[in-house]
């Protein structure tokens, strides 16, 4: 996957921190308008793809790294399946909005309210982000175009590589 | 009318994913059907002249949060639209697992078409 | 409600085109087109949650399915399976349809009216009055996936991390020098 032109490059290094934390708001302000933990998460995943396609795979191959997203997408789950938990130890059932109902309830319509609602928004964004950058980053770093016979891979038109 | 309509898509659908030779058109056909339900989920919670499940300031009577009768008469139906929202993402996780299959099975067979791939036999 | 019509309309031509083009690339880009409308129907039919969701996964999608299909020269396969089998599915589908005609139309309550949002005491009913005082989220469709049915949200966080699982190993290919250590 070759990368584009000097234009192209220029305008997403840009662009793709305005897509960022346009994703960060509509997860940060799940419970107050629409959007949530899910299209937010989509939407941080596609700011990296756009990066992905303007650059090209050598340069993904070197900075964005596979461990780092398969780590954050395995701390968003242990996050939600925390605040899970910690419902339980603070006396209440599996899923207990404890925040709200406990300890600090906040006014309505504010960014502090609804308890421990933004709280699963941040870990399920995190979660779906990191899932769906990965997916995309392993068919493009994965998938180059071979064709196999047994154990011996090629590229037709030329270079043979070992199957690695 | 609508609902028919919808289940004119699904059939659609349906009849792409089963007579179909090519992988990915086999694929596409599910893609379909997965859009035909959920618009059909979103059409059951709709309500005429309703408006978003989304509370404004307006719509609160009480400092404890009741709303108003009129806010509870008019919004639609927002628990179709609470599935519909996980099974939107759940959709995509499958075709990105159907597509890598579909790779898989092309660079070993050089193929997309599945009655050639049955009759290779390994 | 016409603008319902239309859009129906739109997706079912599009659905029609992307069923029965022989060349692939025509048939993904008229999957986009189906996403597309279907956003727009999810705006008028008032669910705005869905339909910034709807279109963000078109889009990722999309990605996924040109990635798959573009570079790879063979793209049109003649043919359908043989005259016999395709007639008789035709049949079948047809006599599936106007089945459903009878049960969607004349059984379902009609379209506008939505049954649980209406009974006392159902579920529905219950999320639209009280979500609020209970939960102090002003978006309703937030409060029900996470807090009155958040064991959902974990179903589904289980089953999209499993499916990234799965594609990630589909797609990896063992070294040599793996397989020569396991052969000692």
């Amino acid at each position: 996957m070759k990368g584009m032109t000097v234009i192209v490059k220029t305008i997403a290094s840009w662009v793709k921190v305005l897509i960022f934390l346009f994703g960060i708001y509509i997860i940060i302000t799940g419970h107050l308008t629409p959007g949530g933990g899910f299209a937010g998460g989509v939407i941080i995943a596609s700011s990296y793809v756009l990066l992905m396609l303007a650059f090209g795979r050598e340069f993904v191959e070197e900075n964005l790294p596979l461990g780092a997203a398969s780590r954050l997408d395995c701390v968003g789950a242990l996050m939600f399946a925390a605040i899970a938990v910690l419902g339980i130890t603070t006396g209440g059932v599996f899923f207990t909005n404890f925040l709200y109902q406990k300890y600090l309830p906040g006014k309505a319509l504010e960014l502090v309210s609804a308890g421990s609602i933004p709280l699963s928004n941040i870990a399920i964004g995190l979660k779906v982000g990191a899932s769906l950058f990965l997916i995309i980053l392993v068919l493009s770093i994965f998938c180059q175009d071979y064709r196999c016979k047994g154990n011996v891979c090629e590229i037709p038109g030329g270079k043979e590589k070992e199957n690695n | 009318m609508l609902y028919s309509l919808c289940f004119l898509l699904f059939m659609i659908g349906l009849y792409c994913a089963v007579v179909k030779k090519n992988m990915v058109k086999i694929v596409l056909g599910i893609l379909v059907m997965e859009y035909a339900v959920n618009l059909f989920l979103i059409m059951l919670g709709y309500r005429a002249g309703g408006v978003a499940p989304i509370v404004s300031k307006e719509d609160i009577v009480e400092a404890g949060g009741t709303l108003s009768s009129m806010f509870v008469a008019k919004s639609v139906d927002p628990l179709p639209q609470a599935l519909v929202l996980t099974a939107i993402v759940i959709s995509l996780g499958s075709l990105a697992l159907m597509i890598s299959i579909c790779i898989r099975t092309y660079e070993k067979y050089e193929t997309f078409d599945i009655t050639e791939i049955r009759s290779l036999k390994g | 409600m016409a603008i319902l019509y239309i859009l129906m309309l739109f997706i079912l031509i599009a659905a029609f085109i992307a069923v029965e083009t022989k060349f692939l690339l025509s048939s993904v880009i008229c999957i986009g087109a189906i996403g597309f409308g279907a956003s727009i129907m999810f705006l008028f039919l008032r669910a705005p949650d869905i339909a910034i969701t709807q279109i963000v996964v078109e889009v990722l999608g999309l990605i996924i399915l040109i990635r798959a299909t573009i570079s790879r020269d063979l793209t049109f396969i003649s043919g359908d399976r043989e005259f016999f089998g395709v007639v008789v599915s035709l049949v079948i589908v047809f006599v599936i349809f106007l089945a459903g005609i009878h049960v969607f139309d004349d059984s379902l309550p009609e379209f506008g009216s939505p049954v649980f949002a209406e009974t006392e005491g159902a579920a529905s009913q219950t999320y639209i009055k009280d979500g609020m005082k209970k939960t102090g989220a002003a978006n309703l469709v937030a409060s029900v996936i996470l807090d009155f049915r958040a064991y959902d949200t974990l179903g589904e966080a289980t089953v999209l991390f499993t499916s990234i699982i799965g594609a990630t190993v589909v797609l990896r290919r063992k070294s040599k020098k793996l397989l020569e250590e396991i052969d000692k």
